[in-house]
């Protein structure tokens, strides 16, 4: 009886400080995508820096592909854009830009000014698109296959830890 | 009368989207349905916000989404799964009953029980506990107690002359 008394106090206390620590270890921010494994929603917009040409995610089949959601307004996009200009300079990955309710003018100085990553920039206006792809926060970046198919979504800036441990592996994976 | 109360419901509204420059002529039909529908979504940039609540540009922009599909035609249901597909049932306040919500649902209820049963166990072992006193001494002992008290207490010397509440 006495082993009950205080037993199960310290059982609930355990328990209750089990979940809280676990609870520690995720991130509110990051809603789970709805997305992975899924096809990347088709979409046809007028590229930054060209307005005659269009660009459809149709037109990267075959390859594997980041499609990396940024906008001049953006802070964030500031802390992870070097990555991704060193990502490039290797030529490690095509990235694709999607150019999220900005003005053509500002994005097309900010890469200007930061150095342009992109193998071409998809200007998304009404941030439309964006909606389709389940966006809620610049940056936020998506690993796509060969076939077109969503494998992971990076929310937020992209860290040099999340490139090493999750991007470039399953980059690596789905290129082989 | 009515024109006033209306008037004044309306105004209310606009308060309420605190932004009048959504719209320059809101429908009032859409607007009630938006009303009804975004007050059950979570806004996924401030998220302890409803998307009727919040002034993020993303909920700006899915407050309009709405509109456009409530002007549409689109019904309730597949304006929410439209958001779904795209945010997760992560944009639903009320999410629905599976796998992986069914800790969600059940939980309270399972918290419950455990307390009503705890509370049950303390409840019932009390009075265990304090009956052992009085049942030990036999009832024939108590009963030639009770008796002793019904034929008076055995006569006390007095002190004094005063007559001590005596009969």
């Amino acid at each position: 009886m006495k082993a009950l008394k205080y037993g199960l106090p310290l059982l609930v206390f355990l328990l209750l400080a089990g979940f809280l620590a676990v609870g520690l270890t995720h991130d509110p921010r990051e809603v789970p995508s709805p997305f992975i494994d899924k096809p990347a929603p088709a979409f046809r917009l007028e590229q930054l820096h060209d307005a005659a040409t269009s660009f459809k995610p149709e037109d990267m089949k075959g390859k594997v592909w980041l499609l990396n959601v940024w906008a001049s307004w953006c802070v964030s996009c500031r802390i992870e854009h070097p990555l991704l200009v060193d990502m490039s300079k290797k030529q490690l990955v095509p990235i694709v830009g999607l150019n999220y309710k900005d003005k053509r003018n500002e994005g097309m100085q900010w890469l200007a000014r930061f150095g342009n990553p992109y193998s071409l920039s998809a200007f998304d206006v009404d941030g439309r698109v964006g909606i389709d792809y389940g966006v809620y926060g610049v940056p936020e970046t998506f690993v796509i296959d060969k076939q077109g198919v969503i494998r992971y979504k990076q929310i937020g800036p992209i860290t040099p830890e999340a490139l090493e441990k999750t991007l470039l592996p399953l980059i690596r994976r789905l290129s082989a | 009368m009515k024109a006033l109360t209306t008037a004044l419901m309306l105004f209310a509204a606009g308060l309420a989207f605190g932004q009048a420059d959504e719209l320059a002529r809101p429908d009032p039909q859409v607007e009630q349905r938006l009303k009804s529908l975004a007050e059950e979504l979570r806004c996924l940039v401030c998220q302890n916000q409803t998307i009727a609540d919040s002034n993020a540009p993303l909920a700006l922009d899915l407050r309009n989404q709405i509109r456009q599909q409530v002007a549409e035609g689109k019904t309730d249901a597949q304006i929410r799964d439209f958001l779904v597909e795209r945010y997760g049932d992560f944009v639903l306040y009320r999410p629905p009953l599976k796998a992986s919500t069914l800790l969600l649902w059940i939980g309270p209820f399972v918290l419950v029980a455990v307390g009503a049963v705890v509370f049950a166990a303390v409840i019932r072992r009390r009075p265990a506990a304090d009956a052992p006193a009085a049942a030990a001494r036999p009832r024939a002992e108590i009963e030639a107690l009770l008796e002793k008290r019904e034929a008076g207490p055995p006569a006390r010397p007095t002190s004094g002359g005063r007559p001590s509440g005596k009969r």
